[in-house]
């Protein structure tokens, strides 16, 4: 069973619909126990970053995302959700995350061209890095997958699975052991997507 | 690099899909449902549901079929169609669309596009504008092109994108049906103001258009079409395979 943290951002129906179609029980909760006797866990987000981390701040579920991960669940966190790993944000300040993924996030402002629209929105191929990760086990390198973000994750580089082009190089997805990031939406993804959500639901745990 | 979206349209009326659908294959060739999965399987890029019920009563009905059509397919969403307030965001929104698209409600209420990207997000809100030339100018309509509203259709456009409209959707009233291919000097004009993503539609008769489109204006990111895709006569394979060749960026 997966479980989807509902802390009270953005739609879920989305994501709880592609873990149906690929055959895969999804709840979408934010009951404490449900979360922690999960098998995986999907962390989602879509809005601005202070507004969700105070969110899950404030529901007390930050504690239970890095319990989770501290026991070494499969934890996968979607677009915002993603960026909520990382140690740091500067999205319109300087905020602070979970800081199971080092690194921070940053506009993406700072190093694409200025002709470039933000925010970086559509289809955009995958490049793989470092090992193929078992996420991309039923993918090949340069498929397309959706993205939707004007922020994206820096100095990560041992944790990067996947980077775009977006006229400079952006982090589109990332892994620490049991830990994992999407900067992109695989429920919008298409079979790329339905693809990656599956194989993380036969990822195992690790054990820490 | 980013690729460029091509996008049916769905024209949507009391659940039902409207203007003639021809597809084989298909057991319910009028159900936005089977249509919907039909597209997000055979390479679109993201659908549009424009929701042109009259009654009330009937929306409901639409937001049905909304829930079901987006709980079956997994390309991004978007709905149009009689959005005048933030509760008919919420409303499709809640529903599993992506983004909602704006016309006549943010023509009447030009402070709908400003709350609803407050609330929900500038990637969130579409704007969708109907353009027609009139005496050499290009002037904005209202109610799906009936009405002239006399606005000067850049300067809408413009001040839109500064309200916090994402993207715009610049059908040309004057290419529309015409099948003679898009309105390039209309969305050239637009793409030069503006610096968020511009969805060319109206016009659309063969692949060779969708060629000349991105060949002439690379800053335009998507192509969107209803009859040639219903009707079988423009296949998105094979629309993408050409834009391959062609080394127009597209994901197949």
């Amino acid at each position: 069973m997966v479980a989807i943290v509902d802390y009270g951002v953005g739609n879920l129906f989305s994501l709880q619909s592609s873990f149906a179609a690929i055959g895969e029980t999804a709840v979408i909760t934010g009951d404490k126990e449900t979360l922690l006797s999960a098998d995986r866990v999907i962390l989602p987000g879509v809005g601005a970053f202070e507004d969700a981390a105070k969110k899950l701040k404030e529901s007390g579920l930050d504690e239970v995302v890095r319990q989770i991960a501290n026991k070494g669940t499969p934890l996968m966190g979607i677009c915002l959700g993603m960026q909520m790993l990382f140690e740091k944000s500067y999205e319109f300040g300087e905020w602070q995350g979970l800081g199971l993924i080092p690194g921070e996030i940053r506009p993406i402002a700072e190093v694409i061209p200025k002709e470039y629209k933000i925010p970086h929105i559509g289809w955009n191929a995958l490049r793989f890095q470092g090992e193929k990760h078992p996420l991309f086990k039923y993918l090949t390198e340069g498929e397309h997958v959706y993205f939707v973000h004007s922020f994206y994750g820096v100095n990560c580089k041992e944790s990067v699975i996947a980077d775009t082009e977006y006229g400079a190089y952006l982090t589109a997805a990332v892994a620490k052991g049991n830990v994992m990031g999407c900067q992109f939406h695989p429920e919008k993804s298409g079979k790329a997507g339905l693809s990656i959500l599956k194989a993380f639901t036969e990822m195992g745990g690790v054990n820490r | 690099m980013i690729s460029k979206r091509i996008i049916p349209c769905l024209d949507v009326k009391d659940g039902r899909v409207v203007k003639g659908v021809n597809f084989s294959g298909l057991n319910d060739v009028n159900s936005p449902v089977a249509l919907g999965q039909y597209y997000s399987d055979n390479g679109a890029d993201e659908l549009v549901f424009y929701d042109i019920t009259a009654s009330s009563e009937n929306r409901a009905l639409f937001t049905d079929i909304l829930r079901e059509v987006a709980r079956t397919i997994f390309i991004p969403l978007t709905v149009g169609g009689g959005i005048n307030a933030l509760s008919d965001f919420e409303r499709v929104l809640s529903c599993g669309a992506d983004k909602v698209s704006v016309n006549s409600g943010a023509i009447k209420n030009p402070n709908l596009i400003y709350e609803a990207a407050k609330r929900y997000g500038s990637q969130c809100v579409v704007l969708s504008a109907d353009v027609k030339r009139v005496n050499g100018k290009f002037t904005v309509f209202s109610k799906g092109g009936r009405e002239n509203t006399g606005m000067d259709a850049i300067e809408w456009i413009v001040r839109g994108v500064e309200n916090g409209a994402g993207e715009i959707v610049l059908n040309s009233i004057d290419t529309d049906g015409v099948k003679g291919g898009f309105d390039i000097p209309m969305l050239s004009s637009v793409c030069e103001r503006v610096n968020v993503p511009v969805i060319a539609s109206g016009g659309a008769g063969n692949i060779q258009h969708f060629v000349e489109l991105f060949e002439a204006l690379p800053k335009v990111d998507a192509g969107l079409a209803a009859s040639i895709f219903h009707f079988g006569e423009v296949k998105i394979s094979d629309l993408k395979h050409e834009l391959k060749k062609k080394n127009i960026p597209v994901r197949i």
